[in-house]
């Protein structure tokens, strides 16, 4: 039965056969039927309907006096929602943004200036860095303090020192009137 | 083993240090096949196929799957409707599941038939026959995962079978649920077991198709094969074959996916478990039905346990009870139609298990299970004695190749 296998293979020198043809095309159809096939076992990991609807999360905003920080849920992670006083506002507004790590304008980091939201979730390995409480550290800058490795935040969430690459994340958000606001 | 010579340096290095390489040639290209085998025989490396399927799609679900009582039929749901594809992967397990006994099945029938059983395959036959204990095992555990009125149902009727046994039959139950009644510990060690199982079943299955390529594939024929001239290699010409019959399984396996994704279901298992209400009228999955009947066709509670094992543990004593040295049906007249009428049986049995008990469908099914144990227990060891079986040719070859010579062999014997 070995020469049935070679005669189909074509004689010597002949080159490519029908047979080599259908060998590759066979191949060919297999691998890219199996790859689709393996789609929705991979996109069955993604987010879930039920997952993403949950996307958006509404804060009403008045009772956070000047000074105060809440922190509320989005997306599982922390946000921060800093109510600003005039005088971190002036601090955040002072630095030299163009000599920090990640250099970026207070301006561009807030809608309203009164109102910081931030992602609570360092930059780092995703710790969450304190300061929300006035009973915890807030670090060097007045802002965040992250216990894991030690990277401080500004008045604005952006690093200032420490391991952090980048500042703060800031979610999309909008503001729905005066005191509300949706996150997402 | 003797080792192969490979070209690719790097596939050398791994397998002067661990042959891996060259097992898979031996037994995965080189292996020599009976050069006569038909389409019954694609339905092993199908069983394959359909357990790989199982496998993929079942650990991905059980990443959505929640087994507490009160979450397990919502996250089924939710599988349903807002897991992306989740609708795919549960009805790719779901009739999965029916389409493994249907290969299986055949599978079974196909060794029947064919004398696979017989030596020097008796183990490679027992091996087959703990797969498929395993098997539904495993298919029950999966059934009760969806908490539904037939699940939750199931679940009680299936472990009561267990307070049958004498003196501690109670307490077994009562081990079994962790409990008082089928509940959540139940459910949790359920879903435990049904993601263990598969795994075992894949070493069972590795040590399965090590005893075949130890005693090598038997053949339509029934005869041992005598040299070379006697088999191809497994690959090119049994892959591709293989592959085929892949092909054909897919278009009847994913017709019920995307068309009638229910057809093996029943609807009941869509109305969340309900411990206070006992639906109408419970039944098994279909794959169950013939030992249902068999256990509802003994009026006693200890006999019908016992007789419902025994029609599956009566498969491991088969090799002994098939007295003929004939191992195809096809030169065995006699035996050639008692399968059939066997087969036959069987599916009268799996009908009646379908049916309420009472009436006619009692009787049927009493003498349907007296003909089932009968089969094994009186009509196969008798054919062994009195039929008379046709001559076998000399060889897989001999009536191809040389088909006058051959058949002067054939008169002589």
């Amino acid at each position: 039965m070995a020469d049935t296998a070679s005669h189909a293979h074509g004689a010597p020198g002949q080159g490519e056969t029908r047979r080599d043809f259908l060998l590759y095309a066979t191949t060919a159809v297999g691998a890219v039927g199996t790859a689709i096939a393996l789609w929705p076992f991979i996109h069955s990991m993604n987010p879930a309907a039920d997952v993403l609807a949950l996307s958006s999360t509404e804060v009403d905003l008045s009772p956070i006096a000047e000074g105060q920080s809440i922190t509320v849920t989005w997306r599982g992670k922390p946000v921060f929602i800093r109510h600003r006083t005039a005088r971190e506002i002036e601090e955040a507004r002072a630095a030299d943004a163009s000599g920090l790590p990640d250099p970026q304008k207070d301006e561009d980091r807030v809608q309203k200036a009164e109102w910081l939201v931030l992602v609570g979730v360092c930059t780092h390995l995703g710790c969450i860095p304190l300061g929300q409480k006035t009973s915890e550290p807030k670090g060097d800058y007045n802002g965040w303090f992250c216990p894991c490795h030690g990277s401080h935040y500004d008045t604005s969430g952006r690093i200032r020192k420490g391991p952090a690459p980048a500042n703060l994340v800031v979610p999309e958000y909008t503001f729905l009137d005066d005191n509300r606001v949706r996150i997402g | 083993m003797s080792g192969h010579t490979f070209q690719n340096k790097a596939i050398r290095w791994i397998d002067e240090r661990m042959p891996i390489f060259t097992v898979m040639q031996h037994s995965a290209i080189d292996y020599p096949t009976p050069k006569n085998l038909n389409y019954w025989w694609n339905f092993g490396s199908l069983a394959l196929f359909v357990l790989v399927i199982m496998l993929m799609t079942g650990i991905f679900l059980a990443m959505s799957y929640t087994p507490h009582v009160d979450y397990a039929f919502t996250s089924v749901e939710r599988i349903m409707r807002d897991v992306n594809y989740g609708w795919l992967l549960r009805y790719l397990h779901m009739n999965g599941a029916s389409m493994f006994f249907i290969v299986v099945y055949i599978h079974i029938f196909r060794g029947l038939y064919y004398g696979s059983y017989k030596a020097p395959r008796e183990l490679l036959w027992w091996l087959g026959i703990v797969i498929l204990l395993v098997m539904m095992a495993t298919a029950f555990m999966g059934y009760v995962l969806p908490w539904g009125q037939m699940s939750f149902w199931g679940a009680t009727v299936i472990t009561n079978l267990f307070s049958a046994i004498p003196l501690v039959g109670e307490d077994i139950v009562t081990w079994l649920w962790g409990g008082f009644s089928v509940d959540n510990p139940t459910l949790n060690r359920f879903f435990a077991l049904h993601y263990l199982l598969p795994f075992v079943l894949v070493a069972v299955v590795f040590l399965h198709l090590w005893a075949l390529h130890t005693t090598k594939s038997g053949n339509p024929l029934g005869i041992d094969v005598k040299g070379p001239q006697d088999t191809i290699p497994f690959h090119p010409y049994y892959t591709i074959k293989d592959l085929f019959g892949v092909g054909v399984f897919l278009l009847f396996y994913l017709f019920f996916v995307f068309y009638a994704p229910n057809f093996f279901g029943e609807p009941d298992n869509y109305i969340p478990a309900n411990p206070l209400v006992t639906p109408p009228h419970i039944v098994p999955e279909w794959y169950f039905l013939p030992f249902y009947a068999i256990l509802r066709a003994v009026p006693d509670k200890l006999g019908g346990v016992v007789l419902m094992f025994g029609s599956i543990l009566i498969l491991f004593a088969l090799p002994w009870l098939d007295r003929s040295r004939v191992r195809s049906a096809r030169f065995r007249p006699i035996y050639k139609q008692v399968f059939w009428l066997f087969l036959i049986d069987c599916i009268v049995l799996g009908y009646i298990g379908a049916k309420p008990p009472e009436g006619a469908f009692i009787t049927i099914g009493r003498i349907a299970t007296a003909y089932y144990f009968a089969h094994f227990l009186i009509v196969m060891p008798l054919l062994g004695r009195l039929e008379k079986p046709r001559p076998v040719p000399q060889s897989i070859s001999a009536p191809v190749l040389k088909p006058a010579a051959a058949t002067a062999q054939m008169e002589k014997v």
